[in-house]
């Protein structure tokens, strides 16, 4: 009997074990292989056993440069969207009373979502260029004479461009954790004397924390893992890492760019795990 | 499984007569038998023709397919995508549409068979510029990687170029064209007469570069050069110490925010000379015409030191045998014999077989691409939207005068591997 729940348990678990290990691990195996590959120009790789690629990545200021670029980045996309994330949030919750209309002004926060991510970023240009609607509006009511530069092509477009893209992967893992907790809650907090500002700091916050930890983890990955919205906003100004990775396969150096994955991997993991060791998620998630 | 006999026997037979219907080819067979399979074997051919996207357009596969009677079809990669599939999946593509550069990494790998000449009926037609390293009376700049210097090889199976003329090629010709710089002539607010202009102080925040490293450090030696900022032995070869001069000034200038954006791909050349981002910056001719069809003005300027050349060669892939190569060669025939020649002229390139792309052109069409004379009716693009009006004459003026000044050509240099490290710093900083 017991023997037999065992044999199910693990027929259970067999699709998604198949699915990691075919789609996931062999893919992030080889990665890890050909990272220590060595380079032939423009022919690509040569089965080696170097720690070359990595000697050469962490002793070149650009991959510093592009990683200090990255990193301004994420934490400014960080804050932005936990700001904004946070308040769409606690007003659907809280402040729209009917469940239908907090659903409704949820799906609207999706709108943007039925296009691509490319055509989304795209339509800034003509809002942002230098003829387009900001600084013709400006220009035309007289405010300013010369249109402003910083407006498109710069790192002012791209955090615009990373904003409007994933506010919404924090919008809805804190919506969710918001709307998890008990509103009697925060009437006790008032009863108890708290002030408005006082339940939202000692009990909204904390309460939220499992949705705040998985949306940054969101923000965190797909800004880190970004070479396309900033290579188009910044008009290839600006750098990522992942950019550096883009460059090196220009010239088909698999190796080198193997070896910046891994980076960016361990990187990317030491961040994730720094999150939930901040927040225990899955303790909170079975709450 | 097909004997060399039965090739020279099969080619007797015009594509016409075959083309005349089935009853003519019942006919044949019930005589000899092998019509049928040459026509059947034929028809069920499909071609691969790979390349960037600026040549490798479905309408000349759809004209191809139509006039040879089997199937071609077009895949479009960027240029690492290319050297990739070349190298690490050569099986994939049977025709390579290579720039020049690109064949010094094909050809030693060993991944491209010779092109008999012998069999490209219109070699002798085709221009000295590529076959014989010549234009107008005049050798061709050396500078960078010529054309010239890496079409011949000595055997069908060498892995290396020839030094002078053989009877092997290791590609047919393909598109070409003299490169030079894209300006808005209503915005620059004065005449651009050199590619000094791409720095000059006069047009900050207001350039751009392209971002595709062996390409954009031409554009910035040219400027460079012209400006006398710096000074290059060969342009087409730098130095370690030319290239990261270069760079460093690129690095400098684009710290003070001389340029407005770096482009990758040809769209964005367009969007940043149509939406007045930029006044002059590095851009292909296809580019400039894609902004004059949206009724803005855009000049394909050219500079007093001459023009940026490039050129593509069609190279033959080594698995290709039988059936197969019997149908590359048709097709390397067919691609020099007027129909693409006139087709890619109306988006600026040339065909390295002019007199027959003149000959598919229209009078004004031929006066107005080929011959620097001014239009004598609407010109159009490819897709058929007006770029030109009577009257106006194309930049750069005739053929001759074009490629008679091409100063340098796209190449891969010796040290092309310092220069992508320099180039990731500028794209770094």
């Amino acid at each position: 009997m017991l023997k037999k729940t065992g044999l199910i348990t693990y027929l259970q678990v067999t699709p998604l074990t198949v699915v990691l290990v075919l789609f996931f691990v062999i893919p992030v195996a080889l990665v890890v292989v050909v990272s220590f590959f060595r380079y032939k120009m423009l022919v690509g790789l040569v089965p080696d056993f170097t720690f070359q690629n990595y000697a050469d990545l962490l002793s070149n200021p650009t991959t510093w440069s592009l990683y200090v670029s990255t990193i301004k980045f994420t934490l400014i996309v960080l804050l932005v969207t936990f700001v904004l994330g946070f308040w769409i949030s606690y007003f659907l919750v809280f402040h729209v009373r009917n469940l239908l209309t907090a659903i409704g002004l949820f799906l609207l926060c999706t709108v943007p979502f039925w296009t691509s991510t490319i055509i989304r970023m795209i339509s800034w240009r003509p809002v942002l260029g230098r003829e387009g609607l900001i600084n013709s509006g400006l220009q035309g009511a007289g405010i300013v004479d010369q249109p402003f530069d910083w407006l498109l092509f710069s790192d002012f477009s791209v955090v615009v461009a990373y904003v409007h893209l994933f506010t919404l992967f924090m919008i809805v893992p804190i919506f969710n954790s918001m709307a998890r907790i008990d509103k009697s809650l925060l009437e006790a907090a008032v009863d108890a004397g708290a002030t408005r500002w006082g339940v939202v700091w000692n009990v909204v916050l904390p309460l939220s924390k499992t949705g705040i930890a998985l949306g940054a983890l969101f923000v965190v990955t797909l800004v880190m893992g970004d070479f396309f919205v900033v290579t188009v906003m910044s008009g290839g100004l600006s750098g990522s890492a992942t950019s550096g990775i883009f460059n090196d396969l220009q010239f088909l150096n698999y190796p080198r760019a193997a070896a910046s994955a891994v980076i960016l991997l361990i990187v990317v993991l030491v961040i994730a795990a720094s999150i939930f060791r901040l927040v225990d998620v899955r303790k909170e998630l079975v709450r | 499984m097909k004997k060399a006999g039965e090739v020279t026997t099969t080619k007797t037979i015009s594509r016409r007569s075959i083309l005349k219907g089935g009853a003519a080819i019942v006919g044949a067979t019930a005589i000899t038998g092998f019509p049928t399979v040459w026509a059947q074997g034929l028809k069920d051919i499909t071609l691969n023709h790979t390349g960037m996207s600026y040549s490798t357009l479905a309408d000349i596969a759809r004209q191809a397919s139509q006039d040879l009677g089997f199937k071609v079809e077009m895949s479009v990669v960027d240029h690492p995508g290319l050297l990739n599939r070349l190298v690490n999946d050569p099986s994939s593509i049977d025709i390579a549409d290579m720039e020049i550069w690109q064949s010094k990494v094909a050809v030693p790998q060993g991944v491209l068979q010779g092109v008999d000449i012998a069999r490209i009926k219109n070699w002798g037609e085709l221009t000295p510029l590529f076959t014989d390293g010549v234009f107008a009376g005049k050798e061709v700049s050396r500078q960078g990687d010529s054309p010239f210097e890496f079409i011949y090889r000595d055997s069908k199976d060498a892995t290396s170029f020839a030094t002078g003329k053989t009877d092997w090629a290791n590609f047919c010709p393909g598109v070409y064209n003299a490169d030079t710089l894209g300006i808005r002539p209503d915005l620059t607010g004065r005449e651009i007469t050199s590619w000094a202009d791409l720095i000059s102080s006069d047009f900050k925040g207001k350039t751009a570069i392209q971002n595709i490293p062996t390409i954009g450090i031409m554009d910035a030696m040219m400027a460079m050069e012209a400006a006398g900022e710096v000074t290059y032995g060969d342009k087409g070869n730098p130095t370690q110490d030319e290239i990261s001069q270069t760079i460093a000034r690129l690095i400098e200038l684009k710290k003070a925010g001389h340029f407005r954006a770096l482009w990758n791909t040809f769209d964005e050349s367009v969007n940043l000379m149509a939406a007045g981002e930029v006044v002059i910056q590095s851009m292909w001719s296809p580019a400039v015409t894609a902004v004059r069809t949206q009724g803005i003005n855009c000049v394909y300027q050219p500079l007093k030191e001459g023009y940026r050349g490039w050129g593509n060669g069609l190279g033959m892939l080594s698995h290709l045998d039988g059936l197969k190569l019997d149908a590359a060669y048709e097709y390397l025939n067919w691609y020099n014999s007027g129909w693409v020649g006139g087709f890619i002229a109306k988006q600026g390139y040339y065909s390295a077989n002019p007199e027959s792309a003149k000959a598919a052109l229209t009078e004004n069409e031929r006066g107005f691409f080929y011959e620097g004379k001014a239009a004598t009716a609407d010109i159009t693009s490819p897709t058929g939207e007006k770029t030109n009006s009577i009257g106006e004459v194309r930049d750069g003026g005739s053929y001759e005068e074009r490629f008679a000044n091409v100063a340098v050509w796209n190449n891969l240099m010796d040290e092309a591997e310092f220069l992508y490290a320099k180039w990731n710093e500028f794209n770094a900083a």
